[in-house]
């Protein structure tokens, strides 16, 4: 399997308090990418530089690289909008559009120029199929997204990021505002989700990078301490924070 | 554990008297305001609603108040805020979609900030004395239904501005980030997020400034709405008057009659001033059911 993200030496400034130390990785394409450790580690901050929602932070820098299929995307030259349309995001608090299941899905397809009513149709179904949800809401796509359950809005949010045909799916914390039983349907979802896509998420819950996860990074004070494969990292960490992290001594 | 015993007692019973107190005050404070309220609604009707007639509504003012009619204040009114309305809304939207969209935090715009917070407190005679200088007689407007409507304009605006600013401030940030994440930029983010969530309390913020514009009077006074006038408006340099102002000018005429006239006018102000807010509590009710 080929990389398809890169981060080289990134350092990153809030003001004067530097959020990420020097951070190098290589995550794999169609697989899932794990981002565990403590609050305020960076964990967060990292995956938001991977599709520039840092941008609209007053006051941030960043020196340093960060590589997708081949683009260093902090070049002048990168187009932002184009790049959120390849790295799609769900965020931790489900937030559907207070609008029809149908428009929230037809959003993304619709910013980016799509109008024809049979081509929205089509990508809504997919879409919607893809995230598990299109048996639910088939006979409902004109009621409003508020109406969903936690776990059915997650999952709606998950099909309209799917709905621009992203290639990496960023998730912060996508199942840490539901239940237990909308979590593991989301976590089966995400393990469907990586036949084709390119998956990178946070998580506070170390079992859930266990469980989904085929790598898993490891962050602390803004550096990553150790990244490696999931089961290595979780059975034999090489380094002692780690360890005691996952053994639960702090964190 | 005793669970009455008489000092405990004492203090309750002190507690209760005491919120029974302020119960009563509260009572009595909202009731003044309501009783004075109904007296005086229920005086103009008395006096002026057997004068509200089809006649009433059509006929010129005149000297005899049996033949007076509000027509041409009303006519006045109606062309004002023809020009007040989308002015208003234009700029007001605008400016709150600026301020709060895309305006960074800097001094000036803190400036601005204040400044608009600021100008909701001027008394409204002051911005007729600016319309006076700067439109009357800077432009050479002349004592036009559009130096009244530019003066006007400037006097509602504060109002629409604060309103729309606090009706977009009330859009989750999460909406924003959800927009943005997709690779929409901003106009796209507004047009199709945050405005439509926004839309209530805009549309609230517009027609209740509406309101305010159709019920001043110092500001045209100054600005040279004129008291009697026996013509209709043809175009936006004729020169006008306003329904508060007829109403102003029939109360200070000597003849009894011309209270009832003043009185008549007064309901249909009362009429118009009423149905404008009861548009902006329906639009908003029936906007904010859809979420």
């Amino acid at each position: 399997m080929s990389n398809i993200v890169t981060v080289e030496n990134l350092d990153l400034y809030y003001g004067d308090f530097q959020a990420l130390k020097k951070v190098n990785m290589s995550i794999q394409e169609k697989s899932i990418t794990a981002f565990i450790g403590p609050s305020g580690c960076g964990k967060s901050t990292l995956l938001r530089t991977l599709n520039r929602m840092n941008d609209m932070i007053v006051g941030i820098r960043i020196d340093g690289q960060v590589i997708i299929n081949e683009t260093n995307i902090y070049d002048s030259a990168v187009n932002v909008e184009l790049l959120r349309k390849n790295i799609g995001m769900v965020f931790q608090q489900p937030n559907p559009f207070p609008k029809s299941i149908y428009e929230n899905v037809a959003y993304g397809p619709r910013i980016h120029g799509i109008s024809n009513r049979s081509e929205l149709d089509a990508i809504v179904e997919k879409s919607l199929k893809q995230s598990a949800l299109w048996d639910e809401v088939k006979d409902y796509l004109k009621k409003s997204a508020y109406g969903l359950s936690g776990g059915q809005q997650q999952r709606l949010c998950i099909a309209r990021a799917l709905a621009v045909n992203p290639h990496v799916l960023l998730m912060d914390e996508p199942t840490s505002a539901l239940d237990p039983i909308s979590t593991l349907k989301i976590e089966e979802l995400i393990q469907e989700l990586k036949q084709q896509y390119t998956i990178i998420i946070v998580t506070h819950n170390m079992q859930q990078a266990a469980r989904i996860s085929h790598d898993t990074a490891f962050f602390l004070h803004g550096e990553v301490v150790e990244f490696a494969d999931t089961e290595k990292l979780f059975s034999n960490p090489d380094d002692q924070r780690t360890e005691d992290y996952i053994s639960g001594r702090f964190g | 554990m005793l669970l009455n015993s008489p000092q405990d007692q004492a203090r309750v019973k002190r507690r209760r008297r005491k919120n029974q107190l302020f119960h009563f005050i509260f009572f009595v404070s909202t009731f003044f305001g309501v009783v004075a309220l109904a007296i005086l609604l229920l005086q103009i009707l008395i006096q002026g609603f057997s004068w509200l007639d089809w006649q009433f509504l059509t006929s010129f003012s005149s000297r005899k108040p049996e033949l007076s009619g509000i027509k041409v204040a009303m006519v006045g009114t109606i062309w004002m805020m023809s020009v007040t309305a989308p002015l208003t809304f234009i700029i007001g939207v605008s400016t709150a979609i600026y301020l709060e969209e895309y305006a960074r935090d800097t001094w000036f715009s803190r400036l601005i900030q204040v400044n608009i917070a600021n100008l909701a407190g001027v008394p409204s005679i002051v911005f007729g004395l600016l319309g006076l200088t700067v439109f009357v007689r800077l432009f050479g407007l002349g004592n036009s239904i559009l130096a009244g409507a530019l003066t006007m304009t400037l006097l509602v605006l504060p109002i629409i501005i604060v309103a729309s600013q606090e009706a977009i401030r009330g859009v989750p940030m999460s909406l924003r980030h959800a927009s943005f994440a997709l690779g929409a930029n901003r106009w796209q983010t507004i047009v199709r997020v945050v405005l439509p969530s926004s839309f209530p309390g805009i549309l609230t913020g517009s027609i209740l400034s509406m309101s305010r514009a159709i019920g001043e009077t110092a500001p045209l006074i100054v600005v040279g709405a004129v008291a009697y006038i026996a013509f209709l408006p043809e175009n936006l340099l004729s020169s006008f008057t306003v329904m508060p102002i007829q109403i102003y000018t029939w109360a200070g005429l000597p003849q009894k009659d011309f209270q009832n006239v003043a009185g008549a006018g007064i309901i249909l102000l009362l009429i118009m001033l009423l149905s404008m807010n009861a548009i902006a509590i329906f639009l908003r009710n029936k906007y904010q059911k859809k979420h």
